[in-house]
């Protein structure tokens, strides 16, 4: 079933329906916001200039950095009494970014997780337990808000009290899980550790986002809450979860593109690329009022499908995406994601995928060293054995990444443990 | 054929002292014990009174523990006398793994701990050789 009529426009629609909005929320941003006005105005730049979708090229880059300079509400295009709400994305360095939604904005934001929660099969009647976290995080109120919008029973139980999910997965018959993937990894570790037999939960569905996570990781969830799960994408700048979602085909996340436009660009020229290019995804929303953002650069990797999808939705879909360009990790020359450690784990029977990767230059040299967590199945009383497991691991790691690596075993739930955001690199060397 | 119970040891301070306490506290006796160690980890390798209550402690605690078989043997205490007995194996061509010893012991006999590649064969050559082979019951009287 598909939602709303809006994703199954046809091209010259959807184009037509985009430059209108483009052109719309230019004039917003340059008339109403400081920081863009004096962006244009550098350049010679005005909004009537945008004649063509194609114009939008010539649009200065927005960055994470533009944002934080504007903390807390610096790039609102409304007085701030249009303000409802407000949400922001963790500062791991400096300043958070922030921003601010009018009613207008959360409409857009429930529309786009109801469409979300549609394409995944749910309906009216569903309950959803929505175990992301409530809070500044637009992981909890983003998909509230869609489940309101649906019509669902949202469950507000957000992130963590492992004990309480599972009771209410057995008591409250839950269709729906909505949290990271990794948490979700845990839940179903946890269900089968508590003895609940897939029997006593009713769980169809399973909408993951937030964080990384692979093909493995996917299968893995899936037969241990026996679940069909689909990748979820946003982020705060833009708005937040929402922007786009996996349909049945889970061949790639359909963007909300009439409301959201899309580019992809080289992360080391800015250049523009064509459809099914690998580069950074560019976002630029098309009908938020609260704090319309241009050419928003996510640092996240992946290209687009242009085809229409199997489903029938036309808009236009984003591949899983392969990693962040600020988190693409330089080790001896060679290029390495941390997804693609993971996946080289994940090869290997027993393992638990939780992997720390600490990166050092004690000289000259960059050294690696994964460390990752021993379970019972990898677990030997001979040293012999357990060498050979980790030659396994290096090995693994070897043809996956092309990197010689140190592995360190370390005991059960000794790494930082994920019930937010798992921390998978620490890089020691001074670059 | 006795239960030896081994239990994965990060380098980290106060790890073998915390699996030794959890034991102590959930009032599990040490009979025999060893630490095989590597630059990175190590493995503690135990024989205990009570396995199934020195494992579920151990779990608890998150440590990863697991049970497997070795071979309990009385040595005499003599000169050579382990020497003897490691011939045995040496003769059938039987690899050892480790060997450690057990903490108390009678006056005239040291007893031992081996994991070897054959258990079935070693006990075999043991019996056939007369050397004194422990049961789980024999060692609880220890
Ligand atoms: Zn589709």
């Amino acid at each position: 079933m598909v939602w709303n009529e809006k994703e199954c426009m046809t091209k010259e629609e959807r184009e037509n329906w985009q430059l209108e909005r483009l052109q719309e929320t230019v004039k917003l941003a340059y008339e109403n916001v400081e920081f863009y006005k004096k962006r244009f105005d550098e350049i010679g730049l005005k909004p009537e200039d945008i004649k063509t979708l194609k114009d939008i090229e010539k649009i200065p880059f927005t960055t994470k950095s533009d944002l934080r300079e504007a903390y807390p509400l610096g790039l609102l295009a409304v007085p701030r009494e249009e303000i409802v709400e407000i949400h922001a994305s963790s500062g791991t360095t400096g300043k958070p970014t922030v921003t601010g939604y009018t009613q207008n904005d959360l409409d857009v934001w429930g529309e786009c997780i109801a469409r979300g929660l549609t394409m995944a099969g749910a309906k009216k009647d569903y309950i959803i337990q929505n175990a992301y976290g409530y809070g500044l995080f637009t992981g909890g109120f983003g998909i509230h808000h869609g489940g309101n919008k649906l019509g669902a029973i949202t469950i507000p139980i957000s992130a963590g009290n492992t004990r309480r999910q599972l009771d209410t997965m057995v008591d409250f018959q839950s269709d729906i899980l909505t949290c990271t993937p990794s948490y979700a990894m845990y839940l179903g570790e946890s269900r089968e550790k508590a003895g609940i037999s897939l029997d006593e939960i009713n769980l169809k569905i399973g909408i993951h986002g937030a964080e990384m996570w692979t093909d493995e990781m996917r299968k893995r969830i899936e037969k241990s809450l026996g679940i069909k799960t689909y990748n979820i994408y946003g982020l705060t700048e833009v708005m937040g979860p929402g922007v786009a979602q996996e349909c049945s085909e889970q061949n790639g996340m359909h963007i909300q593109d009439d409301h959201f436009y899309p580019e992809i660009i080289n992360p080391e020229t800015g250049e523009t690329l064509d459809h099914g290019e690998s580069g950074e995804l560019v976002l630029t929303s098309l009908t938020k009022t609260g704090m319309p953002i241009l050419r928003f650069r996510t640092k996240d990797l992946t290209s687009l499908i242009g085809e229409k999808c199997v489903c029938g939705r036309t808009t236009v879909r984003m591949t899983r995406i392969t990693g962040r360009s600020d988190d693409m990790l330089k080790i001896k020359g060679v290029m390495v994601f941390p997804s693609q450690i993971e996946k080289a784990l994940l090869k290997i029977e027993g393992i638990s995928p939780n992997y720390l990767i600490h990166v050092t230059r004690p000289d000259i040299l960059d050294e690696v060293e994964v460390k990752v967590e021993a379970s019972k199945e990898l677990f030997s009383d001979e040293i012999k054995q357990m060498e050979k497991v980790e030659k396994q691991i290096q090995a693994s790691i070897r043809s996956e990444t092309g990197l010689r690596v140190d592995v360190t075993l370390c005991e059960p739930e000794s790494l930082p443990r994920s019930e937010g955001k798992a921390v998978r690199v620490i890089d020691e060397r001074e670059l | 054929m006795a239960i030896q119970i081994s239990v994965f040891i990060e380098n980290k301070e106060g790890r073998i002292k915390k699996a030794i306490d959890t034991l102590g506290k959930a009032g599990v006796n040490i009979r025999a014990l060893s630490v095989g160690d590597t630059a990175k980890y190590g493995i503690l390798r135990l024989i205990v009174s009570d396995n199934e209550a020195a494992t579920k402690a151990l779990e608890e605690e998150s440590f990863i523990v697991k049970q497997s078989e070795v071979i309990v043997v009385a040595v005499p205490d003599k000169p050579n006398g382990l020497n003897s007995t490691l011939a045995i194996l040496d003769d059938a061509d039987i690899n050892l793994e480790y060997i450690y010893a057990f903490v108390s012991s009678q006056p005239d006999e040291a007893i031992v701990a081996m994991k070897v590649e054959d258990i079935e064969a070693a006990t075999e050559v043991f019996k056939a050789n007369n050397a004194k082979i422990l049961t789980d019951e024999d060692i609880e009287k220890i």
